[in-house]
């Protein structure tokens, strides 16, 4: 066994490892965290594969940024645990079902002859695999780009109209204002003499 | 280091290189750390001295030792565990947050070919690296099971989450002026003195990465997450002893690493300014010419520089209300990186690359 096999197996085994965690665990804080193992390791499998570009931009996005939102949210919420496994041994033979229609999916996918090829020769030191997926995605595929970007873009305003709500009673601040007041707008000075002690010293 | 590897020359060729590796961290790590230590007597100092005050002057002369004193005191003082705080979580958060701040020193070149890891993606794992030291702060938050620490670790979430935006594009800048994502690469496309240097063309990207990398650390005026004025003292309140110490560790050790990577990308690293401006006859007096020329003394006054604003940023300004954080986040650093880049990609598609 070689040390890139044993690298291999120690992530894969952890990945799954997590993935079920995840699904098992009680606390849904848990659960994300078992979720952001998961992918670290998934990224570490893809920098085996000579992936790194890919390997880094799924901790980049997905564990630096999409599971920090995640893990914000549901720390916030204050979630009955009894409750939402009330219905597990009922739900458990469709969720069976559906785990069992992913399973035969799955190994006849990866029974196709694009994933029987042999592996490919190791990258030569001067490959940058950055470089090699920037080139294909921008001539190649640059269409298929193009119509992904539009839909993330729909999805992005489509997010905002939908969260956007202005409430008349919400006081709002300019800064530009702010910024632009003078002295003289805010503070008056008066002139007056000063007073004299009516009272007489007893 | 040639030579300590032929001295290994006995064992097999890859425990040598682990060795090898082994003494590399230790040469990179044993610094850092004590640039820490005297990072925190430099702050109470220079802070002193801008509020017209001495500063520590107690502990050995000129009170040079007092770092030393703090660190014996936090590490014999006890870890209390808060009742129904979530242990595992509570005590691994101070190293999430440690971790990547050190581990990100691997792709950082300090001399010429004095790099740990010399990978293509070095850009990329530097940004991965960073975002994710704020799982530490925001578990700490969590697992302390106190009101005012959840707050500051939400509070933190959002912040990083805001300010990482800014910084990744400033970084994508960078990437478009250089080509390269390897870091030694950045550095030797600035080679030819200080007019050369990234921060000239770039210098909106300049400006926005750094106060990005001030807001990432959770620095004044930034340091919403701490708030000692409003919740106490954010995520750490229920922290003491050791696991506190190692917070600020990281904190300080991820100040001295954005300054390194600013002085990386924007001014040149280990490169001297002169080079170039002075004839090359210079270079080679004994000790000026040393001095004067390439190498790692100039990467560390570069580091230090930015060091001293940090300090200065928090002796000065006041601390940023929540949604003011928010609004210089996203209305106007964004803005500015993207019209930035937009800029920059007309100006290389017409030729016109100052920087080559």
């Amino acid at each position: 066994m070689t040390f890139q096999m044993f690298l291999f197996y120690f992530f894969a085994t952890i990945q799954v490892f997590a993935g079920l965690r995840m699904i098992s665990v009680r606390n849904p804080v848990h659960a994300a965290l078992f979720l952001v193992l998961s992918f670290v390791c998934a990224a570490s499998l893809w920098i085996l594969m000579e992936a790194e570009f890919l390997g880094l931009l799924i901790v980049l996005v997905y564990v630096g940024a999409v599971l920090v939102l995640f893990l914000f949210v549901v720390m916030m919420l204050d979630i009955n645990i009894a409750q939402i496994r009330e219905g597990f041994a009922r739900y458990l033979p469709i969720a069976a079902v559906a785990a069992l229609v992913m399973v035969v999916q799955m190994i006849w996918v990866l029974n196709d002859k694009v994933f029987k090829a042999s592996a490919p020769p190791p990258a030569l030191p001067e490959y940058n695999n950055t470089e090699a997926l920037g080139e294909v995605l921008y001539t190649q595929y640059v269409l298929q780009f193009e119509i992904a970007a539009v839909i993330l873009l729909v999805a992005i305003i489509a997010a905002i109209a939908l969260t956007l709500r202005k409430r008349p009673t919400t006081k709002y601040q300019n800064p530009g204002e702010q910024i632009k007041v003078k002295r003289n707008d805010r503070v008056r000075l008066v002139q007056m003499k000063a007073e004299k002690n009516e009272v007489e010293p007893e | 280091m040639d030579k300590i590897a032929s001295l290994l020359g006995f064992l097999p060729e890859s425990v040598v290189a682990i060795i090898m590796i082994l003494i590399k961290i230790i040469l990179i790590i044993v610094p850092i750390m004590v640039a820490v230590a005297y990072l925190t007597f430099a702050e109470r100092k220079i802070i002193g001295y801008i509020q017209v005050r001495i500063g520590p002057n107690r502990v050995g002369p000129k009170g040079w030792l007092q770092p030393i004193a703090d660190a014996l005191k936090l590490m014999t003082k006890e870890v209390i565990l808060p009742e129904n705080a979530n242990r595992f979580l509570f005590l691994i958060a101070p190293l999430l947050v440690l971790g990547p701040a050190l581990a990100a020193w691997a792709v950082i070149p300090f001399n010429d070919g004095w790099i740990l890891s010399n990978i293509n993606a070095g850009l990329l794992y530097i940004l991965a690296l960073t975002s994710l030291g704020v799982y530490g702060v925001i578990l700490a938050g969590w697992a302390s099971n106190s009101k005012y620490a959840l707050l500051g670790g939400l509070r933190t979430a959002a912040q990083l989450v805001s300010y990482e935006i800014a910084m990744g594009f400033a970084l994508v800048g960078v990437l478009m002026a250089t080509g390269s994502l390897n870091l030694e690469e950045i550095v030797n496309v600035q080679r030819g003195g200080i007019h050369h240097w990234l921060f000239i063309p770039l210098i909106g990207l300049f400006l926005v990465y750094f106060i990005a990398g001030v807001a990432e650390t959770n620095r004044a005026p930034f340091d919403v997450a701490e708030g000692e004025s409003e919740i106490v003292a954010g995520f750490h309140v229920e922290y003491s002893g050791m696991a506190f110490a190692i917070f600020f560790l990281a904190e300080y050790a991820n100040m001295i690493l954005i300054s390194a990577l600013t002085a990386t990308l924007f001014l040149g690293g280990w490169l001297s300014p002169f080079e170039g401006l002075l004839p090359a006859s210079v270079f080679e007096i004994p000790v000026l010419g040393s001095l004067l020329g390439n190498g790692i003394h100039w990467l560390v006054f570069k580091t230090a520089f930015f060091l001293l604003l940090f300090l200065w940023f928090r002796a000065t300004f006041p601390r940023y209300r929540y949604d003011q954080i928010m609004r210089l986040g996203w209305k106007v650093l964004i803005p500015v990186t993207l019209v930035w880049i937009f800029a920059e990609g007309i100006a290389i598609a017409f030729g016109w690359t100052p920087w080559a």
